[in-house]
């Protein structure tokens, strides 16, 4: 097998692999009526999602971060706008690392 | 398929409107994902990767972690089998993600469904998710095609500047220098604060915070994505005031 067909078959590997993942859970959900534990799980999942996605730079990365993220909730919450919350921390967490690391 | 139990509200609309205004919500972030990729097209040329490698990886794999892990252990002797198992790996959090829009995604034929969880991702699931959300707050019928307008906005905007950034870039500033970086964290705050979360999601909400760093701590990757969805889940389920008086589902 020539190289360019090895490594365009691995990558039609990874991507039967990262279609599984996605299809999963609807397929999961599809075969099951949820209980009302699973239900409270499920109804928990987009924000903790979330939650979880945002937790390391807003909490771990530095201080510019931690109020650049306070900053954008703040601007989220008053305008519900989401490119202008975008456009806002990325502005303050460019200004405040100027300042500290 | 996917219908042995219909859904008692009905089927949703999957109209081009739907895909139009999800195409259109999804853009500023997509314009972030594509600094990505422009990236990513550029470390693929320095690896050796071919145009079409990267961009095949782009068009079908369409998924960033996934394909700058890849980067990694490119090289004359792939480890196929690896590389299939850590993309499954990587992106187990999109079956719990696929999950949370069961709610509109059943209601849909199974056809339009999965194929629109072909172009998901962290991005578009994100602002779908918080658009189905307010749709169901202001007793609104969702568009089942919004979810597949905001994918096609990322898969538009990564394979182009996937192509970019492998066929005419030849350097790229570090993306932090303009704040970049943070542009995803300030996507998925804003999303979370639109979600509005209730009292009673407050001990999810911490329960997901504190699993994730932990897992950061303990093991990289993207492990702490799935770890603290999990633990936000099971407080939920498990833990104390779960009423059931929550707001009724849509």
């Amino acid at each position: 097998m020539s190289p360019l067909c090895f490594s365009l078959l691995t990558i039609l590997g990874m991507a039967l692999a990262t279609y599984a993942s996605r299809a999963a859970g609807l397929m999961l959900m599809s075969r099951m009526t949820p209980g009302k534990r699973m239900e409270r799980f499920m109804r928990a999942m987009p924000g903790a999602i979330l939650a979880s996605i945002v937790a390391p730079s807003a909490l771990t990365a530095g201080p510019a971060e931690a109020l650049a993220t306070l900053a954008t909730a703040l601007a989220a919450w008053r305008f519900r706008n989401l490119p202008l919350a975008m456009g806002v921390g990325v502005a303050v967490v460019l200004g405040l690392r100027q300042f500290v690391g | 398929m996917n219908t042995q139990h219909a859904p008692s509200a009905g089927r949703l609309p999957f109209t081009f409107g739907g895909i139009v205004s999800g195409f259109r919500a999804c853009v500023p972030v997509a314009l972030g994902v594509a600094v990505y990729g422009v990236l990513f097209g550029l470390l693929a040329r320095q690896k050796g990767m071919s145009w079409v490698e990267a961009q095949s990886m782009s068009l079908f794999i369409f998924a960033g972690a996934s394909q700058l892990i890849a980067l990694d252990l490119w090289g004359p002797n792939l480890p196929a089998l690896s590389l299939i198992v850590t993309t499954f790996i990587v992106n187990l959090r999109h079956v719990l993600m696929g999950a949370a829009l069961s709610p509109q995604l059943l209601r849909l034929p199974a056809g339009r469904a999965f194929g629109s969880l072909f172009f998901m991702t962290d991005e578009s699931w994100a602002i779908s998710l918080a658009r189905y959300a307010e749709d169901g707050r202001r007793g609104r019928l969702s568009d089942g095609a919004f979810l597949l307008g905001a994918g096609l906005a990322v898969y538009v905007f990564w394979n182009v500047s996937t192509a970019l950034g492998h066929v005419l870039v030849r350097g790229l500033d570090d993306p932090a220098r303009y704040g970049l970086d943070f542009a995803f964290t300030a996507v998925f705050t804003a999303l979370l604060v639109g979600l509005r979360p209730r009292r009673a999601d407050i001990l999810p909400l911490v329960a997901a915070v504190g699993a994730a760093l932990l897992t950061l701590r303990l093991c990289p990757g993207k492990w702490y994505i799935l770890a603290g969805a999990l633990a936000g889940g099971f407080a939920a389920a498990f833990g104390p005031g779960s009423t059931p008086s929550r707001e009724a589902g849509k």
